[in-house]
């Protein structure tokens, strides 16, 4: 049934969105495809999932691990980006995709490098409107997903913070001239981030009640074809390529099995770059700048 | 040699291939993340041409070379519209697009992967890898070469100048692939079995590691950084499940302390190089 289809990829789409929406703020404020963040989305599902083993409470948990990702996320600042954020733009991403192994292999050395079964936290509970079924755990992701993205937008678009991310993102050198302290602001965008990314993580695992070392590879670099699809450094464009990417993998799913699901994101992926580089919704990029 | 010894010397040898066809594209300037991808279709072109065809190796390795160049050249055209970051993602959706493909091709085993017939001795492969290292070095002393780096630098100044840009960043990324191409057949052939997963995106990303690593700034930077990073892992095994956290830290401090790589140019002057007033 379609409608059913549809519906099932927008649930994942929402995941997919907030880890769109985290690489994008890191690209569209700093300039910095920040590969570490498939190894955050998966750190939120795993620690989530190990503290819940050792007796905590869910909130306490999710807690925990969204600290501790923001956390590795300041790491990846002082370690990766500040060093090298005048080089040249595969220096900061080689070393952010350092800290994506490190973290697999920690995960892998104290884990395990089996798939993990998370507890069903949420009552299997199916909403059915008319023939569709809605599964709450896929629905309050999903709310929540949207919520935190809408109010990212509205953050970024009224207050005196988003104001100056967003003077950050237009020039950075005239930022800092007009008295934007960097020092201070940077590491907000590397938080923000880090908890966008890993709630995706735990949602994922709250959803499909699973969690891997290598969640993050196949579900975080989807992420970053969301972004790219919506158009880099563009929240609405996150949305948009978020919803897309979740609805192009699960229909092509429902048309033509799970083995082509790469084929065809990866594919539609490559086609945007070709057509539309800015993305759907991005602004046209400067070659400069690049 | 130990077996042992020879195992680490032939997987030094398929390393340095591939470094070389990561650099030779990010000599242009390109970074190419999807280099794995064009592994793949060397190694399952000239598998085919091996086992179903009954070609002699001889003619279905350089086959398998050619078949990626040919790939390569024809998607280089609309994939090169694109530029910095946006040409990284382009080379890395289509690396998991090939590799996607081929897990799905029934006539070359799909995911059950795909066992080749003839078999490539070790010390064919060092030997091979050695000739890769060789070209290198010849064409960097060419005026190909300088013509990369002035790519690099200055892409617009280089037009102005009169060198058709766009022709030689087809050809950089072409030929890159073509060595890609090239380590992937000679991967299949000695390891008589190859699999779709292999070629995974992180192949991809440890062949660039390897490069930047080494440091780009000279023609044997790749070699020093697939040597040392090879080596590394191997000298690591004692600590066993440790050794690749140890890599990991180790290439987020070497970034850090020395993001120019290890080998630079101006390491290879002190170290009593020859003078290389021209290039600089």
């Amino acid at each position: 049934m379609i409608w059913q289809q549809l519906i099932n990829g927008l649930m994942l789409g929402g995941i997919y969105v907030l880890i769109a929406v985290s690489f994008t703020l890191a690209i569209g404020i700093l300039n910095f495809l920040n590969f570490s963040l498939p190894g955050l989305f998966m750190l939120g599902g795993v620690l989530t999932w190990a503290l819940l083993g050792a007796g905590w409470h869910w909130s306490l948990a999710m807690l925990a691990a969204l600290l501790a990702a923001a956390a590795v996320s300041l790491l990846v600042e002082q370690l990766s980006y500040k060093p090298m954020r005048n080089a040249d733009p595969e220096l900061p991403l080689v070393s952010s995709l350092g800290f994506l192994v490190l973290m697999e292999n920690l995960v892998i050395v104290k884990w395990g490098s089996d798939q993990q079964s998370f507890p069903a936290l949420i009552p299997d509970f199916n909403l059915r409107f008319g023939g569709l079924i809605i599964g709450t755990a896929q629905l309050i992701s999903f709310l929540i997903a949207v919520g935190v993205v809408l109010w990212l937008s509205w953050f970024l678009k009224t207050t005196n913070t988003g104001r100056r991310l967003r003077a950050i993102a237009e020039n950075r050198d005239t930022a800092e001239i007009l008295g934007i302290n960097l020092a201070r602001l940077v590491p907000c965008v590397f938080v923000f981030s880090a908890v966008f990314t890993a709630l995706g993580g735990i949602l994922f695992a709250l959803n499909y009640l699973q969690v891997s070392p290598f969640m993050g590879e196949n579900i975080g670099f989807k992420g970053v074809a969301a972004m790219i699809v919506g158009g880099m450094g563009s929240i609405w464009g996150a949305i948009v390529g978020g919803l897309l990417i979740g609805l192009v993998e699960v229909l092509s799913i429902y048309f033509f099995g799970a083995d082509v699901v790469n084929i065809l994101v990866y594919g539609f992926l490559l086609l945007v770059l070709i057509v539309r580089p800015a993305g759907l919704l991005g602004r046209p990029i400067s070659r400069e700048k690049l | 040699m130990s077996g042992y010894q020879t195992g680490v010397l032939v997987f030094l040898a398929f390393n340095v291939i591939a470094a070389y066809s990561v650099y030779l594209p990010m000599a242009a300037g390109q970074l190419n993340l999807g280099i794995a991808g064009f592994m793949a279709i060397g190694a399952y072109t000239s598998a085919y041409l091996s086992n179903e065809l009954g070609w002699s190796m001889l003619a279905s390795v350089p086959a398998g070379a050619l078949a990626s160049c040919l790939l390569a050249t024809v998607v280089a055209v609309p994939v090169l519209r694109t530029h910095g970051i946006y040409l990284a993602l382009a080379t890395f959706a289509l690396g998991q697009i090939i590799a996607a493909v081929f897990l799905n091709l029934e006539v070359v085993g799909a995911a059950a992967g795909y066992p080749v017939s003839e078999y490539v001795s070790p010390m064919v492969v060092v030997a091979c890898a050695a000739g890769v290292v060789l070209l290198m070095v010849f064409l960097s002393r060419t005026r190909y070469g300088l013509y990369l780096t002035a790519i690099k630098n200055d892409a617009t100044v280089t037009d102005l100048m009169g060198v058709n840009v766009r022709g030689m960043q087809i050809s950089a990324f072409a030929i890159g692939a073509m060595v890609a191409g090239f380590g992937g057949a000679l991967y299949g052939h000695h390891y008589s079995f190859i699999e779709a997963q292999h070629f995974n995106v992180l192949l991809s990303v440890f062949t660039v590691l390897y490069v930047l690593l080494g440091g780009t700034q000279t023609v044997l930077g790749p070699l020093v950084g697939a040597v040392f990073f090879t080596l590394l892992p191997e000298a690591l095994r004692a600590s066993d499940q440790w050794r690749y956290v140890i890599f990991a830290a180790l290439i987020i401090l070497m970034m850090l302390l020395r993001p120019q790589g290890l080998l630079t140019a101006s390491l290879l002057r002190s170290l009593g190089g020859r003078k290389q007033g021209v290039q600089q």
